[in-house]
């Protein structure tokens, strides 16, 4: 089966599509398919920084698509998963650098070797925007619960449904259950009341996301961690599983994440 | 050089009309032009009037691709060849513009009653939508924040209008607004500016007009 892409865009910066696309990958290597990312975000490049992968980079996307080497030489392979491939982005140029049929042309060379092209996509809604969906079968918007990042996260639907994309998938990142409860923080219905599409995901607020930024290594190779647990979740989502979404409410004792780990191996 | 493209500013945006050259020299010609204007054109919507011309798709989606690095959009490819007709098929290109946009195409045709006119839309209209219309219109969806709607008659809404909305847009005073939940970002209705104070309680039907040239909002009540 050709692989499936997956771009994952915003609108707005800072909400988390670059964690989200490392962790959506990591998620799906380790269930032993073969993962390609390829970095967009041309100019801005950080999802080798986040996948712990900077050290490593000889050629990027723009040397592939200005056939200045070939598609393997760019492709840069994970140590700790040796299913998940990184494609990183040029640092010294900028959008125009590629356009949306290259995009096309080269996840259709990808497409029969592997099972999964994730595209970390810019924020905003020019070129780069359009490069990263040119070739997308299945587009994840990412949000965070306040009201900016709804709003650019509706003009982002609204463009992907004019471009006959959609529908778009949904996951909300760096929900606080604690200021939901207290209504300080726009609930998951809130948001979804709004942008009425399909919710791929909820994310809790975890520190741990940050130290394992800084570290390179995805949150979801760590166990412990809840926010390692949605992004785990949300792979076998798109694998076509039904997993039920974390209550927000629900504390993260450590045994009830070993027990939802097993449970999920088992099924 | 012999002038082969020409250019007219329309409703939609730009219209290029091709001369009868082949496809090669209009382009060149066409490429030119747009790097001459790019600062005055930038982020418009493109229209090609290809005429004769035939233009194969790849030859279209280099063009739409090359557009697209100066923030131009294709949307539209005009002509009677039926080789570029189908190209423009191909792409999803609209061949047809007497309407506004490719995906509003099915929804825009003006329903005529009683000398009034409107349109009716069978969607939530999004972030960054922008409809104006001489007439009355009719959202059956949302009207979510940062989408807005221009009316020269009356707005109605079933469903929760949160975008902008301005009826009575030519200064007809006695146009109305409606929603099943009238939450709007900003009202206007002829001359006048409301913005909606924060609702307690259910939302509720609601109608608002001028009275006393002011805007007021009043829950609807069938029994009048």
């Amino acid at each position: 089966m050709p692989a499936k892409v997956v771009t994952v865009t915003s609108g707005k910066g800072g909400v988390g599509k670059t964690t989200a696309t490392a962790n959506i990958a990591a998620a799906l290597a380790l269930q032993n398919y073969k993962v390609v990312c390829i970095d967009a975000d041309i100019g801005l490049r950080n999802l080798d920084v986040v996948l712990g992968l900077e050290n490593r980079i000889v050629y990027d996307l723009v040397d592939i698509i200005e056939g200045r080497c070939r598609l393997r030489q760019a492709m840069i392979r994970d140590k700790r998963l040796p299913e998940l491939y990184l494609i990183p982005a040029a640092q010294t140029r900028d959008k125009s650098a590629v356009s949306p049929s290259d995009m096309v042309r080269l996840c259709d060379e990808i497409k029969p070797d592997y099972d999964w092209i994730l595209i970390d996509s810019p924020a905003g809604i020019e070129r780069g925007f359009r490069n990263a969906i040119a070739a997308a079968d299945i587009i994840v918007v990412v949000t965070n619960p306040e009201v900016s990042a709804v709003r650019d996260a509706d003009r982002i639907i609204g463009l992907i449904e004019a471009e006959e994309k959609g529908p778009a998938q949904l996951i909300i990142n760096r929900i606080k259950p604690d200021m939901v409860k207290k209504g300080d923080m726009l609930s998951p219905d809130d948001v979804l009341e709004l942008l009425a599409v399909e919710l791929l995901g909820l994310i809790p607020e975890d520190e741990s996301v940050i130290t394992s930024t800084n570290r390179g290594v995805p949150v979801v190779m760590d166990g412990k961690s809840r926010a390692g647990q949605a992004f785990r979740n949300i792979g076998q989502r798109l694998l076509g599983e039904k997993v039920p979404f974390i209550p927000i409410e629900e504390s993260a004792g450590f045994f009830n994440q070993l027990s939802r780990m097993f449970r999920k191996g088992g099924g | 050089m012999v002038k082969t493209v020409t250019v007219k500013g329309i409703r939609e945006g730009i219209l290029f009309h091709l001369g009868d050259q082949n496809w090669e020299t209009n382009y060149q010609a066409l490429v030119a032009l747009v790097k001459e204007r790019q600062e005055f054109w930038r982020g418009a919507k493109v229209v090609l009037n290809a005429a004769e011309v035939e233009i194969t798709s790849d030859q279209l989606l280099a063009l739409k691709d090359e557009l697209s690095q100066y923030d131009l959009t294709l949307w539209a490819v005009l002509g009677e060849n039926s080789i570029t007709q189908k190209s423009a098929q191909l792409l999803g290109l609209a061949t047809r513009i007497n309407r506004p946009e490719k995906n509003e195409m099915t929804e825009l045709e003006p329903i005529y009653h009683q000398g009034e006119t409107a349109i009716y839309f069978n969607k939530t209209l999004r972030s960054g939508y922008h409809i104006e219309y001489d007439g009355h219109v009719v959202i059956f969806g949302d009207v979510n924040p940062g989408a807005e709607i221009i009316a020269s008659g009356s707005v109605l809404v079933w469903g929760k209008l949160r975008g902008l909305v301005h009826a009575g847009a030519l200064g007809d005073e006695s146009a109305v607004v409606c929603a099943l939940d009238l939450q709007p970002t900003q009202l206007r209705i002829a001359e006048q500016i409301a913005i909606t104070p924060k609702r307690h309680g259910k939302p509720q039907p609601e109608v608002a007009c001028i009275r006393d040239g002011k805007v007021v909002a009043e829950i609807w009540n069938y029994k009048g």
